[in-house]
């Protein structure tokens, strides 16, 4: 039996704890001529019982933890449980077919489901079939003695282990008891991973096999700083990771002592550490990380999150915020970024066969102007509360920047015509994503006043590889030196016109990315608040000028993306 | 043997189903009668929520309730209740 596996790190930490299979159960079983019918009829009945009792507690922990309102989902199941119709149909079947529980039961079942599903045109009782369908599944697997997990009754600590994390299965994780988890599929900007980063608990993602190894109640060894899993390990390699995780603690009771430091290299160049955020209450994590700045603003979740466009005044809510919140350090608001991925259920988008090179981001705000310009005006209006900064998603051309950048400024002479107050600092950016634009950055800098670069896509975009396919994944290479040789670019034209240059993608937090960018002369690096204070620790190691001759020879002399590893490796050996 | 029965006339816009069929089956769970509904010619029992969703009563429908047993009385009139409280039916 495999007992050890590799995948990718996607969050820092070691865990130890058993494992938690957060899986499709196997529902699956024979229809049988059984002549012990009342037998049948009581063990269908008691799984029905059982089914019920362990409904009822969960609806009374969802009352508890989601309010009452959430609970009566749960009321429904309960009275589907609880229905005679059903149950006498059920019983009836066992006893006239002389069949199994299990095949009356799904029998029965299936009749309804195809009843209320085929009432098109009303989505209620389509909601009820599969209020059906979740409880005889339940009711199903105590005939059949499987396990349905739920994970909000987990009551002491696990890893979850799961072919891959929706968000709602992560939402629904329970902080206290989950102490990290391991997927099959993903890579470290899939959801997951950065769920995994966002609740500070480590990860492993895209270890291929692990739902096929693991059984329930496995001791798990996960190390999300080197991407290991070792499963029921022996006591010497479980004392090992013991230390490890220990000195990992150690480690970051270090970094918490840069919380308040300035982010300085070994020479002495100040470099600007900040962190991503999506809603006004990530800021805690950002202060208590001690990042300098937000770098992303990321408002497509005030969009996201609400059942129709956002107001004017919801938005001036959120932003206010957030500049307030930051006591006038700097925050870059990225406009919507709607499409690709993320869609609006509000908001009908056509179909597209490529999305993340269709309509979306800036190209819809253009299109759909009174949308833009509301966001435009809450921003506007809320600029005097701290120091803002706004940027445009997803720019090609200079033509687009030039349009959006004409609204702002429409906008603004608005706002102050009607004597609404207006900060006068603020500065407008792009986000440098598309290669296009990262070609033509020399011509951009002279117009914008900062770039900030988005390496998840323009990574994908350069490689021409879709970051969600894993049979390409092996082409997504930040340390390319086609992409550092981008990169530099963007940095160089950005200095030449006085401007700087910062990166908001998972790659401003990578570990080995960060020597790199700080010798290209990267200004800002955004990332997830927990890796901000490693980084500092990183970086306060680090020459600048040794970095530049770094950074020179991955471009110019390396041919591949594992030369580029092997000589940041080397070097970062060498660092005390 | 006495039995209670009573029509109604379903006024509400979304007819029995979605959320007020929920609490009319809860009210007849409380009682031991049998307690049926009848629409459309057709009868289903009143305490299984399938049953009720199954007829598919609209607005304007007219049905029938009838409650037999030791306590049909109080059945019937904690179902009214129920009816008019929710309005669904006058």
């Amino acid at each position: 039996m495999k007992n050890h596996l590799q995948g990718i790190a996607a969050s820092d930490g070691i865990a130890i704890a058993k494992a938690y299979l957060l899986t499709e159960p196997d529902l699956s079983f024979e229809k049988r001529k059984v002549e012990d019918s009342e037998g049948e009829v009581a063990r269908l009945l008691e799984s029905f019982e059982t089914a019920k009792s362990e409904i009822s507690a969960i609806r009374d922990k969802a009352a508890v933890s989601l309010g009452e309102e959430e609970a009566q989902v749960f009321d429904a199941h309960l009275m589907v449980l609880s229905d005679p119709e059903m149950i006498g149909s059920m019983n009836a079947n066992i006893r006239d077919n002389g069949v199994n529980a299990e095949s009356a039961l799904s029998d029965v079942a299936g009749m309804f489901i195809g009843m209320f599903e085929a009432m098109e045109d009303n989505p209620y009782m389509q909601e009820r079939a599969a209020d059906i369908r979740d409880v005889t599944e339940r009711v199903l697997s105590h005939l059949l003695g499987v396990k349905i997990p739920n994970p909000s009754t987990i009551t002491e600590e696990v890893i979850v282990v799961a072919k891959d994390l929706t968000p709602s299965d992560t939402a629904q994780l329970n902080r206290e008891f989950v102490k990290g988890f391991v997927t099959d599929i993903g890579g470290r900007t899939s959801h997951s991973a950065i769920m995994a980063r966002s609740l500070e608990i480590p990860a492993i993602v895209g270890s291929k096999e692990i739902t096929q190894i693991v059984k329930d109640g496995d001791i798990i060894i996960l190390d999300g700083l080197d991407g290991d899993v070792f499963i029921n390990p022996d006591e010497e390699t479980l004392a090992a990771y013991k230390k490890k995780a220990e000195e990992f603690s150690a480690m970051q009771a270090e970094w918490h002592k840069l919380k308040n430091a300035d982010t300085v290299t070994a020479d002495g160049k100040h470099i600007e550490l900040a962190a991503n955020i999506g809603t006004p209450k990530d800021l805690d994590g950002v202060i208590a990380n001690g990042a300098e700045a937000v770098g992303l603003y990321r408002t497509e979740f005030l969009y996201m999150d609400s059942s129709d466009f956002p107001t004017e005044d919801e938005q001036f809510d959120a932003y206010k915020a957030v500049l307030e919140g930051m006591e006038g350090k700097p925050v870059v608001v990225r406009t919507m970024d709607i499409g690709g991925d993320k869609e609006l259920p509000y908001l009908e988008l056509p179909k597209e066969m490529n999305p993340f090179l269709g309509y979306r981001a800036i190209r819809i705000c253009l299109a759909e102007p009174e949308m833009f310009r509301t966001q435009l005006r809450a921003l506007l209006r809320a600029s005097v509360y701290g120091k803002l900064r706004i940027m445009f998603p997803m720019i090609s051309t200079l033509n687009e920047f030039r349009a959006a950048k004409a609204m702002l400024e429409e906008e603004k002479a608005n706002l102050l015509a009607d004597g609404v107050e207006v900060a006068d600092d603020i500065q407008v950016g792009i986000m440098i994503e598309i290669p296009a634009a990262a070609v033509l950055a020399h011509q951009f800098a002279k117009e914008v006043d900062f770039f900030s670069i988005g390496t998840n896509d323009l990574i994908q975009y350069t490689m021409a590889a879709d970051r969600m396919n894993q049979q390409v994944s092996y082409l997504y290479q930040p340390y390319n030196p086609a992409i550092l040789t981008l990169i530099k670019h963007v940095i160089d034209a950005s200095h030449a016109e006085g401007k700087w240059t910062g990166m908001c993608g998972e790659m401003a937090g990578d570990q080995t990315a960060v020597p790199l960018l700080v010798g290209l002369g990267l200004d800002e690096f955004s990332m997830s608040a927990s890796s901000v204070l490693k980084t500092r620790s990183l970086m306060k190691r680090l020459d600048s000028k040794e970095m530049e001759a770094l950074a020179d020879k991955a471009i110019n002399e390396c041919t591949t993306v594992e030369e580029v590893i092997a000589l940041v490796e080397e070097m970062k050996a060498k660092l005390v | 043997m006495t039995m209670e029965r009573k029509e109604y006339h379903v006024i509400a816009e979304t007819g029995i189903h979605a959320r007020p069929a929920t609490l009319l089956v809860q009210t007849a769970s409380k009682f031991n009668s049998d307690i049926n509904l009848e629409y459309k010619g057709k009868s289903v029992n009143l305490k299984s929520i399938m049953g009720v969703m199954s007829l598919g009563v609209g607005q304007g429908a007219d049905v029938v309730i009838t409650a037999e047993g030791p306590d049909e009385v109080d059945a019937m009139a904690g179902i009214t209740e129920t009816m008019v409280k929710e309005g669904l039916a006058e």
